[in-house]
Formats: C-alpha cells, sequence, structure tokens
C-alpha cells in the first residue's frame, strides 16, 4: 500500500489488473539474474562514459546497491526506500561532481537492459511475455522518475546550502562579540567601493545591534578626498544609529592627507592597530555593561 | 491621536507607524508636550522605524519635540533610524543636536536611564 | 524607457506621494537603497517648499540614459512669488531664524547636479540629476535585447 511521501502524491507502482504471481515472477527472475545483470549495467554505463567522476570500484558498491534498491521497489510497490536511497546517493555525488544526465542516464540504461534481458529470457512465449512487459514497463518509468526527481531536488538544496554560504563569506563585516563588529578594508578605496562598504556596515549595526564597530583601514594604502568624506561619513551615520566607530590602522601617510584634506580628526576615535582598537571597543562596551548594572541595581554610576 | 503614545513608567515612548504629513509631524509635538507635563514623564523615546525619509522638517520637528520637552524636565532619544536613512541625513548635513540617539527602543530607554541620573553617553 | 511621471503638488499629502514615487523610479532604474533615499529626501525639500511657500506646482521625474549611464531627472516647477536672493537661499542658516529655512543647500548635497532658476512674481523651477554608471553586463543585456 502507498503511504504519503513528503513531497508530491505518488501512484502506486502496481496496476490494479497485474496479477501478485506475475509480479513475483518478475521478481525472482530480476533476483535471479542480478550477477549478470548488474555487470551488463555496469558495462552499458562504461561505455556511454557516465559516472566519469567515480572509480570503478564506486560505481560498482552503487550500481549494486540501486539494482537492490529497483527491484525492491518493484516487489513491495513503495517507492519509499528507493527515494531515500536516491536523495542518500545524490547527496554523495553530487558533491563528486556527478550532473543530473548522468543520474537521469543511468537509470534509463538499467531499465533498457533489464527489459531486453526480459525480452531474450521470455521471447518463446510472446502472450507471457506482453503482460511481463505491461506489468514492467510504468513500473520501470515511475521508479526512472523517482530518482531522477531526487537527485533533482537535492541537487537544488546543496546549491541553495553553497549560495548561502557564500553569501555569508561574502559580507566584508564580521561580527566579533556582542555589539561589536570590525570593518577589514582592504586594498583600492573608491567612491563607489566606499559606499557600498558603509551600506554593508550600517545594515551589520542593525543587524548584529552593534554598539561599537572598528573600521581597520591597515590594508589601505591611501585615500583621496572623496573617500575621506565618506569615512567621516560613515562615522556620523553610524553614530545616528547608536553606534560609536573607532578607526584603526591609519597610517602616518593617510593621517596626514586627512589632515592636509581639512578633515576634522578630532571628530573620529583613531588608534594606532586594530589590537588597540579592539581594545578601546571593549573598553568602551564594558564602560557601558557597569553602567548598565549600576543603573538596574539602583547605585548611582561612580 | 495619530501617533500611538504609550507610557512606561517615567517614560513616553511615540512610535511612528508610517510616512507622516507635516501636520501629523506637529500633532505629535502637541501630544508629547501635553503628555509629558501631564505625567511628568523624565524621558521621551521617539521610534523613527517606519520613516522611510527624513528631511529639515521632521528633523527640525524633532528637535523642537526635545527642546520643548526638555524645558519641562524631560529628555528626549530618537531610535531606529533607518542605515539609508542615517546617510541621507549626514550627507545632507542634517543636525539632530542636542537630539542622542540609540539603535532601538531597548537602547533608547537605557540612554534615558543614564541620561536622568545625570550621566552623560560616554562623553558626548 | 518609461514615461515621465507628474505629480500635481498642493497639500500634505501630495509630498508623501512624490517621495515614494521618486523612490519607485530610482528603484526600477536600478539605483541602491541608499541612492533612492536620497532622491526622496530631496524630492520632500522642494515638493515642501512648493506647499509651504508657493501654494502649490507640479513635480516631474523622468527617467535617462546614455551610453555610460542611467540618469533620474527631477523638475519641480511652481508659480509662486519666486526667491529673490538665490545665493543666500542656498547658504545653509538661510531663515533659520525664522525656523523656515528652504533646505536647498542640503538637497543639493544629496544630487548629483543641481540647477534652480527663479523670477520674482513668477515662480521657481528647480532642476536636480542623479546618475548611477551602468555596467558591462547591463549594456550587454541591453544589447542582447535589441535596445540601447
Amino acid at each position: 500500500m502507498e503511504r504519503a511521501t513528503e513531497s508530491l502524491p505518488q501512484p502506486p507502482l502496481k496496476a490494479p489488473e497485474i496479477d501478485t504471481s506475475l509480479l513475483r515472477e518478475l521478481v525472482a527472475y530480476l533476483r535471479q539474474g542480478r550477477t549478470e545483470l548488474r555487470d551488463e549495467w555496469v558495462r552499458r554505463i562504461t561505455d556511454a562514459q557516465l559516472l566519469g567522476v567515480m572509480t570503478a570500484d564506486e560505481i560498482f558498491s552503487e550500481v549494486t546497491a540501486v539494482y537492490d534498491n529497483y527491484v525492491d521497489a518493484l516487489e513491495t510497490g513503495s517507492v519509499e526506500t528507493l527515494q531515500a536511497y536516491a536523495r542518500d546517493l545524490s547527496e554523495r555525488i553530487i558533491r563528486r561532481g556527478v550532473e543530473t544526465h548522468e543520474v537521469l542516464g543511468i537509470v534509463l540504461l538499467l531499465r533498457d537492459v533489464l527489459a531486453r534481458s526480459l525480452f531474450v529470457h521470455y521471447q518463446d512465449d510472446p502472450g507471457f511475455l506482453n503482460r511481463i512487459l505491461d506489468a514492467y514497463e510504468p513500473a520501470a518509468n515511475r521508479i526512472a522518475v523517482t530518482v531522477g526527481v531526487s537527485f533533482v531536488e537535492e541537487r537544488e538544496r546543496v546549491i541553495r546550502e553553497q549560495q548561502a554560504a557564500i553569501r555569508e563569506l561574502s559580507t566584508p563585516v564580521l561580527q566579533v562579540r556582542d555589539r561589536l563588529v570590525i570593518l577589514p578594508i582592504i586594498g583600492v578605496l573608491d567612491s563607489q567601493r566606499a559606499r557600498q562598504l558603509t551600506e554593508q556596515l550600517l545594515d551589520a549595526i542593525q543587524a548584529n545591534r552593534a554598539k561599537v564597530v572598528v573600521i581597520d583601514i591597515t590594508g589601505v594604502a591611501s585615500i583621496d578626498m572623496t573617500v575621506a568624506n565618506h569615512l567621516v561619513q560613515t562615522v556620523k551615520a553610524s553614530r545616528l544609529m547608536g553606534a560609536s566607530a573607532i578607526i584603526t590602522g591609519l597610517s602616518s601617510g593617510i593621517a596626514q592627507t586627512l589632515v592636509d584634506l581639512g578633515v576634522d580628526l578630532s571628530m573620529m576615535r583613531t588608534v594606532g592597530d586594530l589590537q588597540g582598537g579592539l581594545e578601546e571597543a571593549e573598553r568602551l562596551l564594558g564602560y557601558r555593561v557597569i553602567q548598565d548594572v549600576a543603573a538596574a541595581s539602583g547605585v548611582p554610576p561612580e | 491621536m495619530a501617533v500611538p503614545i504609550l507610557k512606561q513608567g517615567d517614560y513616553l515612548i511615540a512610535s511612528i507607524q508610517a510616512a507622516l504629513t507635516d501636520s501629523e509631524v506637529l500633532g505629535l509635538r502637541d501630544d508629547l508636550a501635553d503628555q509629558v507635563g501631564k505625567f511628568r514623564s523624565r524621558g521621551i523615546v521617539i521610534d523613527v522605524t517606519a520613516l522611510d525619509v527624513i528631511d529639515s522638517f521632521v528633523a527640525r520637528s524633532l528637535r523642537t519635540i526635545a527642546l520643548t520637552a526638555r524645558l519641562r524636565g524631560a529628555e528626549t532619544v530618537i531610535v531606529g533610524i533607518q542605515p539609508d536613512v542615517a546617510v541621507a541625513m549626514v550627507q545632507f548635513e542634517l543636525n539632530l543636536e542636542p537630539l542622542q540617539t540609540a539603535l532601538d527602543l531597548e537602547e533608547g530607554i537605557t540612554v534615558l536611564q543614564g541620561a536622568t541620573r545625570g550621566v552623560d553617553e560616554d562623553g558626548r | 524607457m518609461a514615461d515621465e511621471i507628474r505629480i500635481a503638488i498642493a497639500v500634505d499629502p501630495d509630498m508623501v506621494k512624490a517621495r515614494a514615487e521618486g523612490r519607485a523610479l530610482a528603484a526600477r532604474l536600478g539605483f541602491s537603497r541608499t541612492d533612492a533615499t536620497l532622491v526622496a529626501t530631496a524630492i520632500s525639500e522642494i515638493a515642501r517648499n512648493m506647499v509651504v511657500h508657493a501654494d502649490g506646482g507640479e513635480i516631474v521625474m523622468t527617467p535617462v540614459y546614455d551610453d555610460t549611464r542611467y540618469g533620474l531627472v527631477v523638475v519641480a516647477r511652481d508659480s509662486g512669488p519666486g526667491i529673490r536672493d538665490i545665493p543666500a537661499a542656498m547658504q545653509d542658516g538661510y531663515g533659520s531664524s525664522s525656523g523656515l529655512g528652504l533646505g536647498l543647500p542640503g538637497a543639493r548635497r544629496l544630487m548629483d547636479e543641481f540647477r534652480i532658476e527663479s523670477e520674482c512674481g513668477k515662480g521657481t523651477t528647480v532642476t536636480m540629476k542623479k546618475w548611477r554608471v551602468r555596467d558591462e553586463l547591463e549594456r550587454l543585456r541591453e544589447q542582447r535585447s535589441g535596445r540601447g
């Protein structure tokens, strides 16, 4: 009896008219000829140059498991076990680089290998052959679809996971500790990049409820007036969102540029290096914590 | 009353729900002035999370609210300024001083608790 | 490219509408969220001037583009009393004693191009533009779809 599965409800493998003896005969035949048929299948896979990323041993062991699950599915009329196996298999081979057309290819090859073998085995009894093929074909097609769909769904899931991981890695703002984020800037800083970084930093302040941001420009060789202004504006915008900004890694060259450009350094907190900046940040956060605790206990702070 | 004002102990919390017309801004200013007097509130938190634009008029109104409130013994904190709104305000050179700002309601209350005890936020 | 958007500015709610339309147009042209807010804020200032000082007017927003960039043009026209001293009006602090500063210098700082023409007794026209660079990918996509 077909049980509901997580994905679309699926029609049972057995058509009502097929008698169970016919199915039993089919399953027995497939089990008996297991070794031969499986080997034939492997040969066809290799000839078609599918599963190139896998070794011969790997192909062998996976193919054996698929064959057994295939025959079980035919016997029980339930694709559940097959689906679970297909998802499991898919997860393994997707990361190896196996593609959808290969998976569909090998399943269709199996269907083909078994059909041809049935044809040869029962060729002396065309009537019986027809009946057994009628029993086999829809079941085989159902299985091919099940395996194909499982693979595709699994592949999509893996891709989504990878994309999410990439998105996380490409955010330049790091949350270092509670209420503290760091924006390390490396390389050439032009106006457009500076605007992007500002947006990302302010979003991170909101997302992480940061009270202190450390902007580290150790990796920046030089900046011009526009970028210097962006930096100042970023500090001011952070303040509007309730966060204090500390600039670290200011080389003497850049400091001089800022002075020459008339940038008011006194409104920015600057610290020599990142380590010092982090210590200053913690001091700021620690100070606030003491203040909160004092306020909560009703004791006036020092 | 267009903008709901909640009383939380010594503080009033005004949450702006959507873009306000100018008359609604003025209405808020008057309502807050009334309530500060009525409840002798020590602080006001104005939540502007829902404002997608803060222009010179809104900024002026917020400053007026803060100055009026201070005359009646209450400090004001603005919270919830959105990232892009913050950038626009800075580029516009909109000054909110002497208003204090904080990230959100929780932080705003913390600032008020500090301020109403006579301690300034990290020296500003 | 889509056509221009015209908004009559007479009362308070029209300003909200103008801001929203400006933001939407900026978004459609692919401006960043921040740039869209800058545009909306500048429009807000100009629209308010119209309502408060000039008994209303009209704002027209038009998308433009050339080989290298996309742009948004905002023309705000009124038939009010006009601005007597434009340079003074473009200084910060103008009218601040009365608390009715025009916000013009701020709006200029938000946009890439800003022009103001005014004639006493006739009216004022403010033209502001914001640009963004068209990148390679966008140009290729448009070529393939037979435009640009």
